[in-house]
């Protein structure tokens, strides 16, 4: 006869409604631990899109993404003749707004050269970009469809492919336009301040720089030695794949990424006193039983078994609502929620812990409860 | 009557809690032999030691002296002599409460089979037994109905069960009818009393209903922890 079932069973309707309590700090927990991936994931996404092994950037600065970074376009064509390197190309990055359907889209505007590394790695939907001019590839959250037109700076734009998981560290979803679009979009004027500049001569006020340069090297080139020797060059820098993204972690989104660390660590702690307390609660209610059990001759394995099976189910069941209603909710985030496997499991370790602890403080209450108080004294 | 009819036998047994000018003595060298068939009554004023006898008997609490001797098997003697006074309750003793105490999340015929599963009984075995003890006591029909809508004789009935589930000798009962109208008071005792003629066992009861003193074969009388007269 399974004790602890036929208990929980007898108040199922308490049971449960404590178990979906539970089920929604769980929710709680999880979504803390999906923002904080998410962060993480959405701060890389941009650095990885591109899998460049090398980052040629601006003397003096960290750019293009912690920093600044602006250096002639042709720098590309240095760098892809340096000895490792199989291939090279321009990259620029800016965040517009623009109104698409009566609503304001805050974008991430990628420039880059088709048939040079830069784009994304993948096209979900559509094709990638086939003229020179006037065509992008966007991002999924930003609700563009293939076929729709959208106005950027002066020109009107046709979205021809859709991507995934292309955004800035601020969570802007990303939109691609080829190199030379994104360079006019960069610098052309209005027509009234245009003509202005013209009429005092100053010409075509178009800079030929990009945000940096990225190269994939050959197999078995020296990432190092490549960067050494474009440091040689005084006017750029170079960083690897690896110290740009160390760079894009510990300096942009590192504050947010620690906040929301340390409000997660609150959040856990909150949820396990919140699970001690229950089970415990749990227990204490049925002390006065567990007197008659050990009186009529219950072992105390009978007695460990009720507790802990139940702390057990109420945590399981508690993690379960909880998974079951994060993954029904994440994607109604305005930014994304990231979840592993590897989280779950951590956080399913972490409730045993805390269910078999919290259960342990009930077990010694009920151990040391005296039989003789079955019988009133 | 033989040696092996003495179901419960206590010799000077005492009970002391604290020391000095707090000592209370609860039980003060206390004899006391019950024989197998027997029903008798522990009366006396609150705080005379009732319930501490009535604990010591069923191995709840320690004696601070003497010998304790239950079913021909002595438990206690200075110390307590077997470590599983747990299994020796489930085998040997049955509790009847004054609140019937029955465990409100089984039903009936669970409350019952609950000591046999304890006991080792496999749980078909458990439950037919549960049956033919509900059904003796006239609650079979109420075996799958939970506590709560079984009215005081009911419950009280399915906790006499219960006590006699693992057919032991020696039943402890604290105030048994407390809860019931002196009629069904009357039959609770009656039942007891052929429950101990046919499993030649001993019932000792804490009471105070008056009303039922004649139902049980002897009345003992404690005061200040010592028995005055039996």
């Amino acid at each position: 006869m399974n004790l602890a079932i036929k208990d929980i069973r007898h108040g199922l309707f308490r049971f449960v409604l404590t178990c979906f309590g539970l089920g929604l700090l769980m929710t709680v927990v999880l979504a803390m631990i999906g923002i904080y991936n998410g962060l993480v994931a959405d701060a890389l996404a941009v650095v990885k899109a591109p899998a460049a092994d090398v980052w040629v950037v601006e003397a003096g600065t960290q750019g293009p993404f912690a920093e600044a970074s602006s250096i002639p376009a042709d720098t590309r064509d240095a760098v892809a003749r340096m000895p490792g390197v199989a291939e090279a190309g321009a990259i620029t990055y800016q965040t517009i707004e623009a109104t698409h359907a009566g609503e304001t889209l805050r974008l991430y505007v990628i420039g880059f050269e088709p048939g040079h590394p830069g784009g994304p790695q993948r096209i979900s939907e559509g094709r990638g970009l086939g003229t020179s001019h006037f065509e992008l590839l966007a991002d999924r959250k930003t609700g563009l469809v293939p076929g729709d037109t959208i106005r950027l700076g002066r020109d009107r734009f046709t979205v021809v492919g859709l991507v995934e998981d292309a955004m800035n560290s601020g969570g802007d979803p990303a939109v691609y336009v080829t190199l030379a679009d994104a360079m006019t979009l960069q610098t052309a004027l209005d027509p009234a301040a245009a003509r202005v500049q013209t009429a005092r001569g100053v010409g075509d006020l178009r800079p030929a720089t990009v945000a940096a340069v990225i190269a994939l090297l050959e197999p078995g080139a020296d990432v190092a030695l490549l960067t050494a020797t474009v440091r040689q060059w005084k006017h750029l820098s170079a960083l690897s794949q690896a110290e740009q993204e160390q760079l894009l972690l510990a300096s942009v989104v590192d504050r947010a990424r620690r906040q929301i660390g340390l409000f997660l660590g609150i959040l856990l702690s909150v949820s396990a006193v919140v699970i001690a307390l229950i089970i415990y609660t749990m227990t204490m209610e049925k002390l006065k039983q567990i007197a008659t059990l050990k009186l009529i001759g219950a072992p105390d394995r009978t007695i460990i078994g009720l507790i802990v099976q139940q702390a057990l189910i109420l945590g399981a069941s508690g993690l379960g609502i909880g998974l079951v209603l994060i993954l029904l909710v994440k994607d109604n985030f305005p930014r994304r929620v990231v979840l592993e496997p590897f989280n779950a499991l951590v956080l399913t370790g972490i409730i045993l812990v805390v269910c078999l602890v919290a259960s342990g403080l009930g077990v010694r209450a009920a151990l040391k409860v005296d039989p003789a108080t079955a019988l009133g004294g | 009557m033989t040696p092996h009819d003495i179901l419960v036998d206590v010799q000077g047994v005492a009970k002391h809690y604290g020391t000095g000018e707090t000592r209370v003595d609860a039980l003060r060298s206390v004899d006391l032999r019950v024989h197998a068939g027997e029903v008798i009554a522990l009366l006396g004023p609150s705080g005379s030691g009732k319930t501490t006898l009535l604990n010591v008997v069923g191995c709840i609490l320690a004696p601070t002296a003497g010998r304790v001797e239950l079913d021909g098997d002595v438990v206690f003697d200075g110390k307590w002599l077997r470590s599983d006074l747990r299994r020796l309750r489930l085998d040997k003793i049955g509790f009847i409460f004054q609140a019937h105490n029955l465990l409100p999340f089984l039903t009936a015929e669970e409350n019952v089979s609950v000591v046999l599963d304890l006991a080792g009984w496999p749980a078909e075995k458990g439950r037919e037994r549960a049956r033919e003890l509900l059904d003796y006591l006239e609650v079979g029909h109420r075996a799958k109905v939970k506590p709560a809508l079984l009215s005081g004789g009911e419950a009280q009935r399915v906790a006499i069960a219960r006590a006699l589930a693992n057919r032991p000798r020696i039943i402890l009962a604290d105030e048994p009818t407390a809860a019931l109208d002196s009629g069904r008071a009357q039959l609770v005792l009656d039942l007891l009393r052929k429950l101990a003629s046919d499993q030649k066992a001993c019932i000792i009861a804490v009471t105070h209903d008056e009303k039922i003193f004649d139902r049980f074969d002897r009345l003992i009388h404690l005061r200040d922890g010592r028995l005055v007269d039996s």
